[in-house]
């Protein structure tokens, strides 16, 4: 292998394209994820508006999507990109499955999140005439930011390690030089320059959401 | 007072929880009145429906049966919206503070403001007043996590008071605080009774509590009112067992003596002035039973010997033996038979 000019045009672009399309369905995926897990925690038994139905065909769906794997989720959502963005390859392609995939995820990381929150806390807002919209947005959002903030970066570097798979069927990024070019066509060096991109991505993103996890949280002091 | 028109009524408030093995009647048949500006407590063991019973009065719980009457209107019947609204007359405080940990003591007491709709500016200025009532004005930029338990009940006391109630539930208040600081917020209670007219409602399974600052009170058992009274009536003749139980405490339930140890105490020349058996009840929280006795004062020593029989429980026996080895009194076992 040479690295070369044109190599480390051909590395930007893929380091760009993972960028683009984690940092695009990661945002799409919480514009889902993020009212469903919502939804999942204020309409269970017991929440502060209990709808049981919802919340069981709620989480029966979740469940049903997180269990496809993704390698096989991408085969079947790829023709909906094509209807949608009008091509199945390439990185805009790849976006939609993974915002199928990564959104239930969320759901349920988010989920998680709002359960950490001390019922007592609830209540007391309950005891001062709170409506259930004001403690969704003065109560559940703002005492879970840290533990959001760290489901934020467990999310992300999930879904940047699916839109590597992505690689196999036309998709763009790091995920598809590592296959491509290293798996394909026996250039190794190439692979494990992907791969390494991919790992300090990945430990960039993690970091990053604790410090501010850490950074934004009262408790500890 | 009494004429006046209560500003609770309960009318056989009743409350029934279905659960996985059955209903679960938590509240049956509860019949109160709670005058304006009284202290009133609530006072029963843990599972009695105390803690229902006061969040059936602002309706975080919503009672099965009866009536719940604030200020003449019938709770129980209204819409969300308006529950809503009357809770806003109703501030709560609990066992376990329960301020929002990411908000500075402060947007602590801001907080119910904000839910009522009142500006920002004007929001923080009431809040200040507070602070400043319970003393904390100084940790107004504090997180809870940086202040005492006695500190963040005072926040908590503050914010309940934030939107001008006419009524404060006390769900355990000082339960999870140390004597001394138990004293201090009894104390601010107290005076936010007497200063600002605020009815206040006790919930508690301490008797101190009861006894420090209520005017009168509620005993509650099994899901019923066992007896209410002022708190100098039932203090000085609890008519239920519960109330006996309560206010006695555990010499009430009788310990029995049937066919126990039986030991002989010796007094040779111990100070005369020293009360050996209260303090070795007090120090064992046993009774004992004195058989037999003869003592004298000789110059002010004690001289002489007595037999006390020892609790039928084997532990207990074993606590009064442990004692009198502490304190070196001699003693030694004796035969029932042979005295």
């Amino acid at each position: 292998m040479q690295f070369d000019a044109v190599t480390a045009e051909l590395l930007k672009t893929a380091v760009w394209e993972t960028f683009y399309m984690v940092a695009l369905s990661s945002f799409l995926a919480y514009v889902i994820g993020l009212p469903l897990g919502i939804i999942l925690v204020v309409t269970d038994n017991g929440g502060i508006y209990p709808i049981p139905w919802l919340q069981k065909a709620l989480g029966l769906v979740i469940n049903l999507l997180r269990s496809v794997p993704f390698l096989i989720l991408l085969f079947i959502v790829l023709p909906l990109s094509k209807i949608v963005i009008g091509t199945r390859i390439g990185s805009p392609a790849i976006v939609i499955p993974l915002t199928i995939a990564a959104a239930p995820y969320i759901a349920r990381v988010v989920e998680s999140s709002f359960r950490e929150i001390d019922p007592g806390v609830i209540e007391a807002a309950q005891s001062m005439g709170a409506s259930v919209w004001q403690i969704i947005w003065k109560v559940l959002l703002p005492e879970s930011k840290p533990s959001l903030l760290l489901g934020g970066a467990l999310a992300v570097t999930t879904i940047l390690s699916y839109s590597a798979m992505a690689g196999f069927t036309g998709g763009g990024g790091l995920g598809a030089v590592a296959i491509n070019y290293g798996y394909y066509r026996y250039e190794p060096g190439l692979m494990w320059i992907a791969v390494v991109l991919l790992v300090v991505m990945v430990q960039i993103i993690q970091e990053a959401g604790n410090w501010m996890s850490k950074k934004g949280d009262k408790r500890i002091r | 007072m009494a004429s006046e028109e209560p500003i609770i009524r309960l009318r056989n408030v009743g409350k029934k929880f279905a659960t996985a093995n059955g209903t679960v009647v938590a509240l049956e048949d509860i019949n109160l009145d709670i005058q304006k500006g009284e202290i009133f407590g609530i006072i029963g063991l843990s599972g009695a429906g105390k803690s229902t019973l006061v969040r059936c009065i602002n309706m975080l719980e919503t009672p099965t049966a009866g009536e719940v009457i604030f200020e003449g209107e019938d709770l129980a019947v209204q819409n969300n919206r308006q529950k809503r609204m009357a809770r806003r007359s109703m501030g709560m405080i609990f066992q376990q503070f329960n301020l929002l940990a990411q908000r500075n003591v402060l947007r602590n007491v801001c907080f119910p403001l904000e839910i009522a709709g009142v500006s920002r500016q004007e929001g923080k200025k009431r809040a200040m007043e507070l602070l400043e009532l319970v003393g904390l004005a100084d940790r107004s930029g504090a997180y809870p996590a940086q202040l005492s338990g006695g500190q963040k009940q005072r926040v908590a006391i503050a914010r309940a008071l934030a939107t001008n109630p006419k009524v404060i539930l006390c769900d355990e208040a000082t339960s999870a605080l140390d004597p001394n600081t138990t004293k201090s917020i009894l104390a601010l209670l107290k005076e936010i009774n007497k200063n600002l007219g605020v009815t206040v409602i006790v919930i508690t399974h301490e008797m101190s509590v009861i006894e420090a600052i209520c005017d009168r009170v509620a005993i509650i058992d099994q899901s019923h009112i066992a007896e209410i009274g002022t708190v100098a009536e039932i203090f000085s003749e609890p008519k239920s067992k519960i109330g006996r139980q309560l206010i006695l405490g555990d010499a009430v339930n009788q310990v029995s003596f049937s066919d126990s140890r039986q030991i002989r105490i010796i007094f040779d020349g111990r100070e005369s002035t020293e009360p050996v058996i209260s303090n070795l009840v007090l120090a064992c929280k046993v009774p004992v039973n004195i058989m037999y006795a003869a003592t004298r004062d000789i110059k002010g020593k004690a001289m002489g010997q007595m037999i006390i029989q020892l609790p039928e429980d084997e532990a207990d026996g074993q606590r009064v033996l442990n004692y009198l080895k502490t304190v070196k009194i001699p003693f030694e076992e004796v035969d029932k038979d042979a005295i």
